[in-house]
């Protein structure tokens, strides 16, 4: 999603104008009021007036998001946001639309309009709230949820393949892929704000904790403990170092990457992969996407941002303009009298 | 023999139908012979009807497509019910159509595929124009269409099987000849689809198109011509048009009239595809076309560009409408406006594809979970598509509502001609926008329409959110039960109002009598021929065609009593007459069929006549 310009000056804003009446209503100590607070952060600092915000969301505990947003908010329906969502712009291309969606709304029921809407590359921003459980339906597993997990639907343990949202994004090519975390607002406001500068279609999948029905999912990567050696920070034009004091890097053995140390014992830095979000090559992105607990860290941030090929709504609108420097702006009279007509004349 | 050329007959109206194999392009010669009768001055209805397979195995029962019209001087309303002439192909297409030829029809048959294997094909153990009984039941007329297809081509550089795919021209041409039809129209058509990219083509059309007229006047075969005048209607300019291109030309003129743009979003499905592919065309008209995912995709990004401020519309057929049900209960709970279009067709589930039902009334109405009511209205005839475009964008948006549009495969795809509607006068629709001078309430309602008001994003100062949990005025979620309850009333009340606006109800024939026919959708044409029959006939008998299926037109709570017994003909098992039932706590008699096929007039000329007879003894 790109920023508009503004053709007047609009009066700088602040997170509590994006602050709506409503009581929030998520569990206390839930993933999702950090991730509230971050959007709340990232709009004002865009530049964007406040009308020209939507909000659009399906079901689930992160689909109440619009209610808690006030800018314009649509509530809709399971996994169809991206339907709604995709109306809005070709509608009014003006406007900066949000999605938001979680692993169950926008990968299970929803999973054939994410794929689609990823695919036509719509000038949207795609925020999906992985908890890896369904939470509003109090418990169940989801497409995100590891093997073994144990759940009510799962009572000896999902034996599902799970899905990865950053792979899944990559796959359908989306242009801007990127991964955040819940507990750590700074960088969940950089990478939102970086989605919403990136013009096309962007997708950005955040760890979320769900503190009742799956408490602790991500702590093996991003808890307190762990995070220092479980997390690699993706920056663009930077080695891949992780650990403390960045003492480990990524390092291409061929095709795969390995984990090597960093300095005199170990690899020079120079022999380190370089991130590259503009790579050219769909692969780079793709290897880094395939590193995960427990045998590599994880990466967040952005993953991938390249701008290949026109959006959806500049493409509607190039071909009305296009016809209409071809065919003339079309006359209403015209098109009801068609081609072919006949005359019955009088008496 | 008489000497073809000095005898014509003037007839008032006329039945025709071709069949053949679905290569054999019966469709194309049928809206050829709609065109050339339609210029030649004349009133028409046509029904085509083909298979749902693209190409079933040539020379097969399944694969026999046919394509019927009625062409008249007097005011036609039907495409007929039995032709009075057939052009059967082959032989498949002579038994699965031959039943339907009036007696004494005129049966022209191409003798060259009646082979030994297109027999065997069609179930005949003997070849059928042998048959003495088909001789003498109709007037027979034997053509070797292949071979002098052929031989009018012999110096065309055509492959033989590129020439013998122009046999349907030639067809054409001697039924041009038979009923007297200008030719001249479809050798312009010809040129201008095939002249400059396959000139070959277009020659070896036109040569078989003359050959076929000019076989007879040159040879005497043909005993009558005949000839039918120009009909009186009222006098203007006229177009052909189908169903579905009347809602075409309906959802842009509508956009237009409400000051906004117009985005359609639909998924392939026979028989709606054509309103995608058509609006598709149209972009400079600023028509936003987009081919989703799914129909459920189709409905929600109409839906979402509705609240950003165009007119949505989605299209589809039942299959679909099943789909779409849940955001359209989104629609009728945010209160944004919609157009959903059904042309229906049979069912249930996947169904006849190509044939035409009116089984998704029910569904239109109650097929959502809660309580959920909307609008529904049905267009009656494919001219009647266009007003009915108009009509349905209308009540969406001056009632901030989804409304269903049914049409039907009959006429979406069955074209007459249309007097040209003037862009100039068309009627207004008049979107209120909330006030700017007052704090904006999101659910706060218009006193007249108890429609809410809206404000689409971008818009400074409206700032609201919207969704499908249920609302207080305020717009804030909501779960109170008595807000529940009066919302949920609310939303039943504003579509009942819509009652209010509706102009009189028209009534053919006097308001009390005998009988009453309560009709809906494409089956006016049928319904208002047999009345009017009855009624020449002297019999109290009058009909009314409704436009709105919900609410119902007010009038017709005083129209009911005035009559002692009602009859209401549907292509379903009875959908119209159990709400009429339940509204009027009264027994209507129903006509019921759901065999793909349109009501012939006979059909419920016959129906009317043993009630009238029943009511006298």
């Amino acid at each position: 999603m790109s920023t508009t310009a503004t053709e007047t000056a609009a009066p700088a804003l602040n997170r509590k104008d994006f602050v709506t009446e409503n009581d929030v209503r998520w569990c206390p100590g839930c993933g999702d009021y950090a991730i509230l607070n971050a959007l709340q952060r990232t709009f004002p600092a865009l530049g964007i007036p406040r009308e020209k915000f939507v909000v659009v969301s399906g079901i689930g505990c992160s689909s109440r998001f619009p209610y808690y947003m006030n800018t314009y908010g649509f509530h809709t329906i399971h996994g169809r946001a991206p339907a709604v969502a995709t109306g809005v712009k070709v509608a009014n291309p003006e406007l900066s639309v949000w999605l938001v969606t979680g692993d169950g709304d926008g990968l299970s029921i929803g999973g054939n309009h994410m794929l689609h809407l990823l695919r036509r590359n719509v000038d949207i921003n795609v925020l999906l709230f992985n908890n890896r459980v369904y939470g509003l339906t109090k418990g169940q597993y989801s497409p995100t949820s590891p093997v073994g997990m144990r759940t009510k639907s799962s009572p000896f343990g999902s034996f599902e393949q799970p899905l990865d949202p950053v792979r899944f994004a990559l796959g359908a090519e989306a242009g801007f892929v990127a991964r955040t975390v819940d507990n750590n607002v700074k960088h969940m406001t950089a990478t939102f704000e970086a989605a919403a500068r990136h013009k096309g279609l962007s997708f950005v999948e955040i760890f979320q904790n769900c503190v009742i029905f799956n408490d602790g999912t991500f702590d093996p990567v991003y808890g307190r403990e762990q995070r220092d050696e479980q997390l690699l920070y993706l920056e663009h034009g930077k080695p891949l170092r992780f650990g403390k004091d960045g003492a480990k890097g990524i390092r291409l053995n061929g095709l795969e990457p390995e984990i090597v140390t960093v300095g005199e014992e170990g690899a020079a830095e120079d022999e380190l992969l370089i991130h590259d979000i503009h790579h050219p090559s769909h692969l780079f992105a793709a290897l880094l996407a395939r590193m995960g607990y427990p045998e590599f860290p994880t990466p967040v941030g952005v993953f991938r941002s390249v701008q290949e090929r026109a959006t959806y709504e500049d493409g509607i609108a190039a071909q009305i303009a296009q016809t209409r420097a071809t065919a003339g702006e079309g006359d209403l009279q015209e098109l009801l009298t068609g081609d072919a007509t006949w005359e019955v004349p009088r008496g | 023999m008489i000497k073809s050329k000095d005898r014509f007959r003037e007839i008032d109206a006329v039945v025709v139908r071709f069949a053949g194999d679905s290569g054999d392009g019966m469709q194309t010669v049928g809206e050829q012979f709609t065109d050339a009768s339609a210029l030649a001055g004349n009133d028409i209805r046509t029904l085509p009807d083909f298979p749902a397979e693209i190409r079933a195995p040539a020379g097969s029962l399944p694969g026999v497509s046919g394509y019927q019209l009625q062409f008249g001087s007097r005011e036609i309303l039907t495409p007929g019910d039995e032709p009075a002439a057939l052009v059967a192909m082959n032989p498949a297409a002579l038994k699965t159509n031959v039943g339907d030829l009036a007696a004494n029809g005129l049966l022209v048959v191409n003798e060259d595929a009646f082979t030994k294997a297109n027999l065997r094909l069609a179930g005949y153990d003997t070849n059928p124009l042998d048959d003495p009984a088909l001789n003498e039941r109709y007037e027979v007329i034997r053509l070797r269409i292949s071979e002098l297809t052929k031989d009018a081509l012999a110096d065309s550089p055509l492959s033989t099987r590129d020439k013998l795919r122009c046999k349907n021209f030639f067809a054409l041409g001697y039924m041009f000849w038979v009923y007297d039809r200008p030719i001249d129209p479809t050798l312009e058509s010809i040129q201008s689809k095939w002249g400059k990219r396959l000139p070959d083509l277009a020659d070896a059309n036109t040569r078989a198109l003359k050959a076929g007229y000019f076989l007879g006047e040159t040879h005497e075969i043909s005993r009558n011509r005949y000839q039918i005048a120009r009909a009186r209607t009222v006098p203007g300019r006229y177009r052909k048009i189908s169903g579905n291109d009347a809602l075409v030309i309906g959802l842009i003129a509508a956009a237009r009239q409400a000051g906004k743009n117009l985005c359609y979003a639909g998924y392939p499905i026979t028989p709606a595809s054509s309103i995608l592919e058509g609006l598709a065309r149209h972009k400079n008209h600023g028509v936003k076309t987009i081919q989703a995912e799914d129909e459920i995709a189709a409905v929600g990004m109409a839906l979402g560009a509705s609240y950003a401020g165009d007119l949505g519309v989605t299209g589809t057929s039942g299959p679909g409408m099943c789909l779409k049900a849940e955001f359209v209960g989104l629609a009728v709970t945010t209160e944004l406006p919609l157009v959903i279009i059904d042309v229906q067709r049979g069912g249930p589930s996947t169904g006849l594809p190509t044939k035409t039902e009116q089984s998704d009334l029910l569904q239109s109405l109650f097929g959502r979970n809660g309580e959920s009511p909307l609008p529904v209205i049905a267009a009656s005839s494919p001219a009647d598509c266009f007003r009915a475009a108009l009509e349905a964008s209308r009540i969406a948006l001056e009632f901030s509502t989804p409304v269903v549009l049914l049409s039907d495969n009959y006429i979406a795809n069955g074209s007459e001609p249309w007097l040209i509607e003037d862009a100039a006068k068309l009627p207004a629709i008049n979107v209120r926008e909330p006030s700017p001078d007052e704090p904006y309430i999101s659910y706060k309602r218009d006193p007249d329409t108890l429609a809410r008001r809206l404000a689409h994003p971008g818009r400074p100062g409206f700032e609201h959110r919207i969704g499908g949990l249920e609302k207080s005025e305020s717009g804030s979620v909501s779960y109170d039960p008595e807000n529940h309850e009066l919302m949920t009333r609310l939303r039943a009340d504003k579509v009942a109002a819509v009652a209010k606006t509706l102009p009189p109800l028209a009534v053919q024939g006097a308001p009390e009598g005998d009988v009453l026919v309560i009709g809906w959708g494409g089956t006016q044409g049928a319904i208002a021929s047999a009345v009017r029959r009855l009624r020449d006939e002297g019999h109290a008998v009058s009909n009314t065609h409704l436009t709105h299926l919900n609410p119902l037109h007010p009038d017709l709570d005083a129209l009911v009593d005035g009559f002692r017994r009602i009859l209401v003909p549907e292509l379903n098992l009875g959908q119209l007459r159990l709400l009429l039932a339940a509204r009027y706590g009264r027994s209507f008699t129903g006509l019921n069929k759901v065999q793909g096929r349109p009501f012939t007039v006979a059909e419920i000329h016959d129906k009317i006549t043993e009630i009238l007879t029943s009511l006298q003894s």
